[in-house]
């Protein structure tokens, strides 16, 4: 009798209804509802569209082969554009990264760190190709130099947080033999999180390919120059070539990745 | 030649006016092996990491004293830190060990003080060491294990390599942070045999925080006992008798 009267009397936050949970949740309901009036979807709208879709897509075909000088080209471009974009992305963001991580740095640096890497993540990378178009001119320095950007933006963050989340007591041994701050890094902090470094960068990689066939349309190099004109010209069979044509190379990307990552035992 | 630590005022609070340790005096040569008992909360990790200076203390001095020298451990920082803790051995209660390095590279930690970083990077270790490697891989039975990756191995076998590793310094303190908490009585038995020759064939003070009373009345050849921040016992193991372990923990229940 007593045990389950004093037991009623007691409670536990794990059961409180929160309200405020509910009363956001009824206000995202309410603001998707009203936005989607606001941009005019109706159904009307949306069977006319797929018409137009169907229209497109029958001009895909046969695929157009006959220009593969122009793909071969921009294609190669948008390769060359990406790794190095990548390459000098992750060997910028390596050491940005461990400034920015807070548990090994003074505040001071870290928050330097940090805020570089946030102004670098803070536009899309096309806005930044734009940038750099007109800074440096059409073609793929542009293209690079904005995939770089993108990419410490990216994993400059990435890094900070891997190293954030790393062991303390593995740092705290290799402290407690007298190691240098470098030896320290070397032996403590890196083979922790090397594997997932590796993760990211392959990542990485995988994005600025996807990216730097995308730059082009902007006039900062690679293969979306080609396919925004072939838009344009409405040739749309050849739109389709490139169109396969990426989707293979991120495949084969993928794979690589895969290999890489089995290569460290991510 | 031997070696002996000496502990004056030691004392240490996290926050302000209310300190772990409350002015601990101590002399500890190298004659053996030292245990340090008390219940948990007391101070025994913070006293140990105080000598390493992984842990800051607020006062007082720790006099190092090998070869004719003599460091005062609680002044120095920076440069001179580094290169005193290269003197100091550290065992963990959980290993520490660097999980997806291979044994013997956790092995050649024991030697980053002395090497530099680009040399470490690419392993390029003294021979010396690699053999003084192996050789301790040897003493501590693991012989055969020098390509396994630490995470690979068993509670034992990785407090083995722990010890490797603080051997691999060639201390002149070897301290041990409850290094057999996370072990089973058996294992527990071979790491403290392990702590104590190794101590006497390098004639360097071995000090051990032990939770198993049993254990340091067994293999210590000194017992420390410590209660509420203080020294309350400090004798021999056949003096350590139900009256001091009362005041050490407290109660009489458990005895």
């Amino acid at each position: 009798m007593t045990a389950a009267s004093s037991g009623a009397a007691r409670t536990s936050t794990a059961f409180r209804v929160d309200l405020w949970t509910r009363a956001l949740a009824v206000l995202l309901v309410a603001y998707v509802v009203y936005a989607s009036m606001q941009l005019g979807f109706s159904w009307d709208r949306f069977v006319s569209g797929l018409d137009n879709g169907a229209r497109f897509l029958s001009r895909m075909f046969p695929p157009d082969l006959s220009k593969m000088d122009i793909l071969w080209k921009g294609i190669s471009e948008s390769l060359q554009i990406a790794v190095l974009a990548s390459v000098a992305g992750i060997l910028i963001s390596l050491p940005l990264g461990l400034m920015g991580a807070r548990n090994l740095m003074p505040s001071w640096l870290s928050w330097t760190a940090r805020s570089i890497v946030a102004v670098c993540r803070s536009l899309h990378p096309v806005i930044v190709a734009i940038l750099f178009v007109k800074a440096v001119g059409f073609g793929a320095l542009a293209g690079t130099l904005a995939l770089v950007v993108a990419s410490i933006g990216f994993i400059g963050k990435l890094f900070s947080e891997a190293i954030e989340e790393i062991s303390e007591k593995q740092v705290e041994a290799i402290r407690a033999t007298g190691a240098s701050f470098p030896n320290l890094i070397l032996f403590g902090v890196l083979p922790q999180v090397l594997s997932r470094f590796i993760g990211f960068s392959t990542y990485q990689l995988d994005s600025n390919l996807r990216n730097s066939t995308m730059v082009g349309i902007v006039g900062a190099g690679g293969i979306g120059g080609a396919l925004f004109s072939a838009f344009q010209r409405f040739d749309y069979d050849f739109v389709f070539t490139i169109l396969a044509t990426i989707v293979i190379i991120i495949v084969i990307g993928e794979m690589l990745a895969n290999y890489v990552k089995k290569v460290f035992y991510v | 030649m031997s070696h002996s630590l000496e502990i004056r005022g030691l004392v240490k609070a996290y926050t302000l006016g209310n300190p772990v340790l409350r002015g601990i005096d101590l002399t500890i040569d190298s004659s053996g092996l030292t245990a340090i008992i008390g219940p948990s909360g007391t101070g025994k990790s913070t006293l140990i990491r105080c000598i390493n200076r992984l842990v800051d203390p607020t006062s007082g001095s720790i006099n190092l004293c090998y070869g004719g020298q003599r460091v005062d451990l609680a002044a120095i920082r920076g440069r001179a830190l580094r290169e005193n803790r290269r003197l100091i051995g550290m065992v963990f209660q959980e290993y520490n060990l660097v999980e997806r390095l291979t044994v013997m590279e956790n092995l050649l930690c024991g030697r980053l003080g002395y090497v530099g970083a680009w040399a470490a990077w690419r392993r390029k270790f003294p021979q010396a060491d690699v053999n003084h490697a192996f050789s301790l891989l040897d003493t501590v039975g693991l012989g055969t294990f020098a390509n396994q990756r630490a995470d690979a191995l068993s509670g034992g076998q990785r407090q083995r390599v722990g010890i490797a590793r603080a051997l691999m310094q060639r201390p002149k303190v070897l301290l041990a942070d409850e290094p057999t908490s996370s072990l089973d009585p058996k294992t527990s038995f071979e790491i403290m045999l392990l702590l104590k020759e190794q101590g006497r064939l390098n004639n360097i003070p071995v000090i051990v925080n032990i939770h198993d009373v049993e254990l340091a009345r067994r293999y210590a050849d000194r017992i420390i006992g410590m209660s509420g921040g203080n020294v309350v016992y400090d004798g021999s193991a056949e003096g350590l008798n139900d009256d001091y372990l009362k005041q050490i923990y407290g109660g009489e229940a458990w005895l």
